[in-house]
């Protein structure tokens, strides 16, 4: 068993875990932070992606023990308090969901994706979200909530 | 002071919130003190039978705490019955863990329960079997000599045998002026939800359990475990607030859930058990299906004869059956008909419904042969299927109880600009690309359920309503808020619908797009009983200014009875309960199909689907690069979520008619791309524009709501209108889906 510390949506938290633990497990296991989902377990559905810093993870690709001594924001740390992110917020607004279980990793990669500043049109938003599966077929919601917020970003 | 009708508003999901913040908790979301982890094994061969099997290393590994396999399972029900379901097709109800016997591939054959998931999984992975293996078929196309009419039984009643034929088909095909006769063949496809299938079962002790599950229906599994373990049906509650797609995969009992509370039971403890993705490739699926289409037209292009046959497979052990040729008689009349369905057992699991169900199998065909018969005629597809209109329903004579699919036609075909295309094959172009237009017409039942409703008012004046529904996603929660705060003349804000629980009055599981007409229903129909109980109280209030008043002379509007003509005389909903001591006022009550009134009628939904390609000239790639659905289904409630349900069942028509299908290898038996990378479905790249257009259809006969369901008619149409848009393009007929860009180099 190894113990590590890091940072979970601005608290220091410590557990205690295997070595083979993914990052997705002790989150949702050891830490009762379920908004991170398994859709796979084998980095193909993208439900879990987390952010490391700023940068988005699949949080199943990862072992615990590897991010000892990091930053990691689950979707529960999106929010400000009770104010949503915006990009939460247009999630609503535009239906960018049904189920809502790829959600956390659609937010969480949307964040990340500009943060990368990489995307500049909408079909490159969709090539560099395209990590993310949707099963209810909400790809057109989710494509224009992120436009949305995207363009509110780029005129500050 | 009037309530704003919520009705026909684009009301934003109600739990929205929840599911972007990660607050919305799904079946495998509960954690319990001292949680066991079950891991599920499941068998590699494909038919034969367990040996021997030698648990000893599993179990010597810390942390496991028990191995159930069939030599030492707890005792069960005795009866096949007992393990039936509201779904189960007609056989016998395959039983996991009952002996050594292997039936498919992919069968669970143990359940490793530890006290972590890391050590279950792994301890899984020591368990030695001895297997016994036996030959075995899975290939649908190797064994047309045993198609065989399925079975008949209670699940019958949804899905009718195929209709008998009319007039003198062979004759009449024979001196048709112009024909098609075409193969189809499908291939199988998985429902892949993005969650997982998990149950947690918290063991609460005196018989007692508390079942958090992945399903379309709580009460379904509820009276399955009650009646496999043993349970009064009080003592088992089935919880599910939060489901993460299902998509008919969740209409039956899945094997996890029995195994979980097999479990629970057996260590007397909390329990939960998570699938992998490969195994949610063993829950049933859509089945392989072939069709041969024979139509036949007269000069004019009126169809003279139409056939549609179509064999599908099953297990060994259940007849699962789907509608699938029933659809073209309901919309094109010909006199000369011949439809027949059949099935092959194979040693596989049994099928279960997937999204539109025998619908978006035998529309694809028919949708094809119409273009097809549209082109060897000489005639525009969508003047074919003008010319080919009935207002009545062909198969039965009967009226429809509301038919505007005229309009999807043309208002979709005006939005794409229809009729500016041209309409020889492979000739138009954009730039490397080759360009196609296609279009086809969408059927689907108008199914509602019986439901019951509790409905309560509060002793602060609000509406708080009980069914047991679940939403799989599909908007429930925010629509059966919208119908019951108009019924009760309340705003949104002051309802609050109480579902996914198998304690709340009865509903049927969510499936074939009938819970806005059921559920939706039940609460108009027990409204009406409570406004009048409300009335009746008011009246007993002393001076009350409603003395004497009619449920006619008076409106509920805002959490008040008012007098239509003096609205200032009013009672509010909280004098009311405050004149009730501070106690609710609630009633219950059934909503029912009005079968009798109905039996008059044809009750369906309809769509309309353009759809453009792109084909690229070289790799031949397929895009959809627009597409337009109308739809035709009554009043729609909600029109943000209905059009989510419309365009997210587009986004299925593409996947089905370029994308998704679940590879067997008919030597292993199995099938080989158990996997998100290797089964395909589309990507947000795959996705472009997507319009849906909503057409008036003023239905006053199918039910109190007027309305119809939404979930499956957006992906009927689909799949024809991209086969027929390649055909367009690059003058290739592809009759398989999917459809692969090697067909066409």
């Amino acid at each position: 068993m190894t113990n590590i510390s890091f940072t979970v949506n601005g608290q220091p938290r410590t557990v205690t875990v295997a070595p083979w633990v993914s990052l997705l497990d002790a989150l949702r296991e050891h830490l009762h932070l379920t908004g991170t989902k398994k859709g796979c377990d084998h980095g193909q559905c993208g439900a879990c992606t987390v952010l490391c810093e700023d940068k988005r993870i699949l949080s199943c690709l990862t072992l615990a023990v590897m991010k000892n001594g990091r930053s990691i924001t689950t979707i529960e740390g999106i929010a400000d308090g009770e104010k949503l992110h915006p990009l939460q917020q247009a999630f609503i607004d535009h239906d960018a969901f049904q189920c809502g279980y790829c959600t956390p990793g659609q937010l969480c990669s949307a964040i990340g994706m500009l943060h990368e500043g990489k995307a500049r049109t909408r079909e490159e938003v969709k090539e560099l979200m395209s990590g993310n599966l949707c099963r209810c077929g909400a790809n057109v919601g989710i494509i224009d909530a992120i436009m949305q917020v995207k363009e509110t970003y780029s005129h500050e | 002071m009037k309530t704003t009708p919520a009705v026909g508003t684009p009301l934003s999901r109600i739990e929205g919130k929840q599911k972007v913040t990660g607050t919305a908790r799904y079946a495998a979301d509960y954690n319990v003190p001292g949680l066991l982890h079950g891991y599920v094994v499941n068998s590699p061969i494909t038919k034969g039978r367990i040996v021997q099997v030698d648990t000893i290393p599993a179990l010597a590994v810390e942390g496991v705490v028990e191995v159930l396999t069939h030599k030492n399972r707890p005792g069960l029900a005795w009866f096949d019955l007992q393990y039936t379901d509201m779904d189960a097709p007609p056989g016998t109800v395959f039983k996991p863990l009952h002996n050594a016997d292997i039936l498919y591939n992919g069968q669970p054959v143990a359940l490793v329960v530890a006290t972590s998931f890391e050590t279950a999984r792994y301890a899984a992975t020591l368990i030695r079997f001895v297997w016994e293996e036996e030959p075995f078929d899975t290939c649908l196309q190797n064994h047309p000599e045993k198609a065989r009419p399925a079975k008949k039984g209670f699940a019958t009643a949804l899905r009718p045998p195929p209709p008998k034929p009319t007039g003198n088909f062979e004759a009449a095909f024979a001196n048709a002026a112009f024909t098609v006769d075409a193969d189809y063949r499908h291939s199988t496809e998985h429902h892949n939800p993005i969650e997982l299938f998990a149950t947690t079962t918290i063991y609460e002790g005196n018989g007692k359990l508390t079942i958090y599950d992945k399903t379309q229906g709580t009460i379904n599994n509820q009276l399955f475990v009650a009646n496999v373990f043993g349970l009064h049906y009080k003592n088992v509650q089935v919880l599910a607030p939060f489901v993460g797609g299902a998509f008919g995969s969740g209409l039956r009992p899945q094997y996890q859930l029995f195994l979980c509370v097999m479990a629970a039971l057996h260590l007397k403890r909390n329990v939960r058990v998570v699938l992998d993705r490969k195994q949610m490739f063993s829950l049933g699926h859509r089945p392989q299906s072939l069709q041969n289409l024979r139509f036949g037209a007269d000069a004019t292009g009126k169809l003279t004869a139409m056939s549609h046959l179509a064999v599908s497979e099953t297990s060994q052990f259940e007849d699962y059956t789907e509608q699938v040729v029933a659809w073209s008689h309901k919309l094109y009349p010909a006199p000369n008909t011949l439809f027949d369905f059949k099935v092959v057992p194979l040693h596989l699991n049994t099928p279960i419904d997937m999204r539109a169900p025998g619908g978006c199998t035998g529309m694809h065909a028919i949708e094809c042969a119409m273009d097809e018969l549209a082109y060897r005629i000489g005639i525009d597809p969508l003047q074919l299927r003008l010319l080919n209109y009935s207002e009545t329903d062909p198969s039965t004579g009967k009226p429809f109880t509301s038919k505007a699919l005229k309009t999807c036609y043309l208002r979709a075909a005006t939005q794409f600009d229809w009729f500016k295309r041209d309409g020889r094959p492979g000739v138009t172009t954009r730039g490397n690309k080759l360009v196609g237009y296609g279009m086809a017409t969408g059927i689907w039942d108008a199914y509602q359920f019986p439901a019951r409703v509790e409905a309560i008012i509060t002793a602060e004046g609000k509406l708080v309503v009980h069914n047991a529904t679940t939403d799989i996603g599909t908007g429930t929660l925010t629509v059966m808020t919208q119908i019951a705060a108009d019924a009760m003349g309340l705003p949104v804000a002051a309802v609050t619908f109480e579902y996914g629980d198998s304690k709340k009055p009865f509903s049927m599981f969510q499936g074939g797009s009938a819970i806005t007409a059921s559920t939706g229903s039940a609460i108009m129909v027990t409204a009406e009983v409570l406004k009048k109980k409300l009335l009746k109280k008011a009246q007993s209030i002393p001076n009350s200014p409603l003395k004497n008043a009619g449920m006619e002379e008076v409106i509920f509007t805002n959490g008040t009875i008012r007098l239509r003509q003096t609205p200032r005389q009013a009672v509010s909903f909280k004098q009311i309960i405050a004149a009730n001591n501070g106690k609710p006022i609630k009633t219950t009550r059934m909503g029912m199909p009005h079968a009798i009134k109905l039996r008059k009628y044809t009750k369906a939904t309809h769509s309309a689907c353009f759809v453009e390609v792109e084909v690229d000239k070289d790799l031949k790639t397929i895009t959809v690069t627009r597409a337009i659905t109308a739809v035709a289904a009554g009043k729609i409630i909600n029109p943000k979520t209905a059009r989510s349900q419309i365009s997210g069942s587009m986004v299925w028509g593409i996947s089905k008619a370029l994308h998704e299908e679940t590879i067997l290898d008919e030597h292993l038996g199995k099938y080989i791309n158990t996997n998100l990378g290797e089964y395909h479905i589309p990507v947000h790249a795959d996705i472009n524009t997507l319009e849906v257009i909503f057409a008036e259809e003023e239905d006053t006969l199918i039910n109190e709501l007027g309305s119809k369901g939404v979930g499956e008619i957006g992906l009927v149409a689909m799949p024809a209108a991209i086969a027929n848009a390649v055909f367009h393009a690059t003058g290739k007929r592809v009759n398989k889906l999917p459809i692969h860009f090697d067909e066409l180099l």
